[in-house]
């Protein structure tokens, strides 16, 4: 397979490594509530494309109870420091 | 990441143009059959079509439209029209995916194929089930598939919900309303109990004078500190919880007379709700994912099953630890599945997941409470992350409870687009 690869010019692309690569753990269960589209109608705010800063300071407030959350205040004591950068450069990459 | 996003897509080009084979496929892009078009099997199909175009994503779903049962309580209360609940597969086909409308009728696990209704056969290298549930019929004794015609279980939302709501509209004010809630476990834990407030709502306002009894056989539910103060604020003499060990349990139904049966008594309603035991659906029996509970264990990161290698299963019809049965559970499950699924295809290993639960329910159209939780495979399991999740705060002003009932709703339309939209 590989030969064939190289043969249309691919060079040593591995092709186990051609997936996509996975969402941080816990990045895909946020557009439960978070709309990944910008045509629907919520309070909750669309994450798709925010500053990466500004998700991981909204993380860090919610679970240190800096920042009064509904739900994020209970959601985000589940997540380490380096789980919120993982998914805050996650999402401001996705448009 | 080892690829880069431009090699990513030069890669896809090329396959797409039929040049470049898939590692373990052969010339062939990689099958994934998805049987259950619900919260849970819907989202796989879409996420998997997301994360790598190449996959050819079949989604095998006998229903040309979905009713969803989140907010299906809303209808049986008069608050809400089931049109609002309903869904169709048109974008879901638009993505790229086959949509097979058919019923999944067996399951080769070693040939890797699906066999549909019709007889036709569809080959795949990786299998979803997202079945949902079952009635397990006969379990209670009395209540059948006949039944459930004269005391509605409306557990799957559609023509159930609307004859309960019937039911309640042609009642005369003073009647008694009865819903019997199962076991654990089942799906939406805390439903009984959002919809024991919504009916106790359509009394208060349409009825005042009914009265509504739920026959438990629990002796604690989900959100029940919340539901209890909010049902004594509220509901106040119109709404009696009975638990298990006050003799809450029924052990049979009588449909022709809607009688309930327990062991301290007989109440005979004008209305009976009957929520039954419940197991996996039907398919997951069939493949052999199901265990002798009736439900499928799974393995924790990729969602495949522990009977059967090259099977997932996800939403309702896993056991899946500490997540409860709910629409966002399987939504979460579903996506993570989708790029374990992915990853599996493409001959590496998927890395350690978290879930995410939030489930709202109304007590009033004006009053919503709701649990959240956060899950990480432990030991084998997806268990609670320790020190997160938890419900709605045991005091708080009803401008806190009208914005969750706000944020339940927006939730509805935000998983529902996402979704189906």
């Amino acid at each position: 397979m590989k030969s064939l690869a190289a043969a249309i010019g691919l060079g040593t692309i591995v092709f186990a490594g051609a997936v996509a690569a996975e969402p941080p753990a816990g990045a895909v269960s946020c557009s439960g509530c978070h709309p990944s589209s910008a045509r629907v109608t919520s309070p909750v705010l669309r994450l798709n494309g925010l500053d990466r800063a500004a998700i991981v300071k909204a993380m860090q407030d919610f679970r240190s109870g800096q920042r009064t959350g509904t739900v994020m205040d209970r959601i985000a004591k589940g997540f380490t420091d380096e789980e919120i950068q993982a998914i805050a450069a996650w999402y401001a990459t996705q448009r | 990441m080892t690829t880069s996003r431009r090699e990513f897509l030069r890669i896809g080009v090329a396959v797409s143009a039929g040049l470049l084979p898939l590692p373990a496929f052969g010339q062939a892009a990689p099958r994934v059959v998805i049987v259950g078009g619900g919260f849970a099997g819907a989202s796989c199909a879409r996420a998997l079509r997301h994360t790598d175009g190449r996959i050819a994503v079949t989604l095998v779903e006998p229903n040309a439209t979905f009713t969803a049962c989140p907010f299906s309580n809303a209808v049986i209360g008069g608050l809400r029209e089931i049109s609002a609940q309903q869904f169709t597969y048109e974008r879901v086909a638009a993505d790229g995916i086959t949509v097979t409308r058919a019923n999944a009728t067996a399951v080769d696990a070693s040939a890797r194929s699906v066999t549909l209704g019709n007889g036709a056969r569809l080959a795949y290298d990786r299998l979803v089930l997202a079945p949902g549930i079952d009635i397990r019929w006969g379990a209670l004794a009395g209540y059948d598939e006949a039944a459930s015609t004269q005391m509605p279980h409306a557990w799957k939302a559609g023509e159930q919900t609307l004859l309960l709501r019937r039911q309640l509209e042609a009642m005369d004010d003073g009647g008694l309303v009865v819903i019997s809630a199962p076991a654990n476990p089942f799906r939406c834990p805390p439903g009984p109990y959002e919809r024991a407030s919504l009916i106790a709502h359509y009394l208060k306002t349409k009825k005042p004078k009914s009265k509504l009894i739920v026959l438990d056989a629990k002796d604690a539910f989900s959100k029940q500190r919340l539901f209890q103060s909010a049902w004594a604020e509220l509901y106040p003499g119109l709404l009696e919880w009975v638990p298990l060990s006050k003799g809450g349990k029924v052990i049979s139904v009588d449909p022709a007379t809607r009688t309930l049966v327990t062991d301290f008594g007989r109440h005979q309603a004008k209305v009976a709700n009957v929520i039954p035991p419940q197991k996996a659906g039907h398919i997951a029996e069939v493949a052999g994912v199901a265990d002798r509970s009736g439900w499928c264990p799974i393995d924790p990161v990729t969602f495949e099953s522990k009977l059967q290698p090259g099977i997932h299963v996800i939403g309702d019809a896993a056991i899946a630890g500490a997540m409860p049965k709910s629409a966002f559970a399987a939504n979460s499950q579903a996506k993570t599945c989708a790029a374990a699924v992915a990853t599996l295809l493409a001959g590496a290993t998927p890395s350690s997941p978290k879930l995410i639960n939030t489930c709202y329910s109304l007590v009033a159209p004006d009053y919503g409470i709701s649990v959240a939780g956060v899950y990480q495979p432990t030991g084998g399991q997806l268990a609670d992350v320790p020190g997160a999740g938890g419900v709605s705060p045991a005091e708080a002003p009803r401008g806190a409870r009208a914005a969750e009932a706000v944020l339940a709703e927006a939730w509805f339309r935000t998983i529902t687009s996402g979704v189906f939209g």
